[in-house]
């Protein structure tokens, strides 16, 4: 069995890991290190669902092979935020954007890259940004409403 | 064929080389060997879960630091071949400069996927529908192959030559991309039709033109999905080259493009659709360019 160590960080926490060089990133991450908010759907990269953030930014953990994050920095929907909830969390809830929950790690941390690159986007802009992951219960007009508020508050805070 | 998007149940040696001359040599080294290059894996390993493909090898040039730049001067526009889509479609200069090509990476998939994957990925995978390849044809740019004994330039004109296929050797590696400056006065245009937004396209079209004294001095008009590789249609092009752009001229540049093409019917659209709406393509695509170009 092809086998090699990767280091990398995870929600701010290195970890080091003895890996299969075909183990993909998402069941390194649902597996090994617990961390199930990751969700697998597609496995093909149309849906969304298994989205992490790689260096800050969005990729699919579907089709990332976990030897190649060696070195690198990931976050999941788990370490989002420290304490409580995070403002996208506590708009997803108050908006009822949430109904099975599958594609919700996805989304979130999808309106959270957005809304770093771009911190009061316009609702195309929302749903050009979300249009790669899918919700099967179709909430999408409560999630783009989750998104619009959390940019608007966004802006009051500053 | 039973296929479990899961796991990749295939086991493969991975190797990550962090210079191009390390890659080069491994290159060499398992050219024979059944190796696969990764970049972003958005085409790679997607095929390995679905159709059977089974590399010995995967060379991961990810975090070859020479390979990923854009930079843009005089001499044009440069792009190594692990900058991602997402970084082109950030850049001021392809945004302001490059309409076609901009246009064509934001029509792709969506962000996380752009976030991984990239142009030179799009081209050596070769699909018939690859999004990049019209505009890219229509600047007239070209990508650089390097081997351990040296390089050579292909316009990507002549790179493609058939679904899959490249003219690229086994122990080769697509280095970089150039796009050469655009003259004044010149416009381009992208427009994709898919079922749904960021689908693969049913049909694509690039065009590129130069527009002075409200003449059309020269033209490329590309197309996607409708042949064996991305195609001009040097016929329709011909028609267009000289002219005012008047709806009788762009009529006949609509018929000569839908003759030209050879479109099949597959799993996305038929022929015949593709024959129709290549028309109304063209006149768009033309119309958007000239626009552009100004006077
Ligand atoms: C959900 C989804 C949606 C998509 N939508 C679109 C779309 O709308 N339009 C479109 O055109 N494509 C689309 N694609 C396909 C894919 O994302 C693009 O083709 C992408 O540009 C591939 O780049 P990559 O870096 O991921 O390539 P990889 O998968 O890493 O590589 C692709 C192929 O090229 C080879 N290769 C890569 N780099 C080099 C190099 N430098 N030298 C030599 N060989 C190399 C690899 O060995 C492999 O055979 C989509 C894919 C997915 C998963
Ligand atoms: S599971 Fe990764 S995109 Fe669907
Ligand atoms: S809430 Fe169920 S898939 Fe989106």
């Amino acid at each position: 069995m092809k086998k090699a160590e990767i280091e990398f960080t995870v929600n701010g926490k290195k970890r080091t890991l003895f890996v299969k060089t075909n183990e993909l990133l998402i069941n390194v991450l649902r597996n090994d290190l617990n961390l199930t908010g990751t969700k697998y759907a597609c496995g093909i990269g149309e849906c969304g669902a298994c989205t992490v953030l790689l260096e800050g930014r969005p990729v699919l953990s579907c089709l990332t092979l976990a030897v190649d994050v060696n070195g690198k920095n990931i976050t999941t929907i788990e370490g989002i935020s420290k304490d409580g909830f995070d403002p996208v969390q506590k708009s997803f809830l108050k908006n009822a954007a949430v109904q099975c929950g599958f594609c919700t790690p996805g989304m979130i941390l999808m309106a959270k890259s957005l809304l770093k690159e771009n911190p009061n986007p316009t609702e195309d802009e929302i749903r050009d940004y979300l249009r790669g992951n899918i919700c099967r219960c179709t909430g999408y007009t409560q999630i783009i409403k989750a998104v619009k508020e959390c940019a608007n508050n966004h802006n009051q805070d500053k | 064929m039973q296929t479990d998007t899961k796991i990749l149940a295939h086991e493969f040696e991975y190797l990550t080389p962090n210079t191009l001359n390390e890659a080069l040599d491994m290159l060499d080294r398992y050219q024979d060997k059944n190796a696969k290059i990764l970049a972003g894996g958005t085409d790679l390993l997607v095929k390995m879960k679905t159709i059977n493909l089974k590399p010995d090898y995967i060379i991961n040039i990810k975090n070859i630091q020479e390979i990923n730049f854009i930079t843009y001067n005089d001499d044009g526009l440069k792009i190594g071949a692990v900058t991602s889509l997402s970084q082109v479609e950030k850049s001021k200069e392809v945004k302001a400069k490059y309409s076609a090509l901009y246009e064509a990476i934001k029509s792709m998939a969506a962000i996380a996927v752009r976030n991984m994957g990239t142009i030179a990925g799009n081209l050596c995978n070769a699909s018939p529908a690859a999004d990049t390849a019209p505009p890219l044809i229509a600047y007239g740019a070209e990508v650089k192959l390097a081997n351990k004994r040296g390089e050579r330039a292909v316009p990507v004109e002549e790179f493609l030559t058939g679904p899959g296929k490249t003219v690229i050797s086994s122990n080769e590696l697509l280095t970089q991309l150039n796009i050469p400056v655009l003259d004044e006065n010149t416009g381009s245009s992208f427009l994709k039709i898919g079922r749904v937004k960021a689908d693969i396209a049913k049909i694509n079209i690039a065009v590129y033109l130069e527009r002075k004294n409200n003449v059309c001095k020269s033209c490329k008009i590309v197309f996607g999905s409708v042949a064996k590789t991305p195609i001009r249609v040097k016929g329709a092009e011909d028609i267009l080259r000289g002219q005012q752009l008047t709806s009788d001229v762009l009529t006949k540049v609509a018929e000569k493009a839908s003759e030209e093409i050879k479109p099949i019917t597959d799993i996305r659209s038929t022929a015949e659709y593709r024959h129709e709406i290549a028309k109304v393509m063209v006149e768009k695509a033309v119309n958007l360019a000239w626009e552009r170009a100004g006077d």
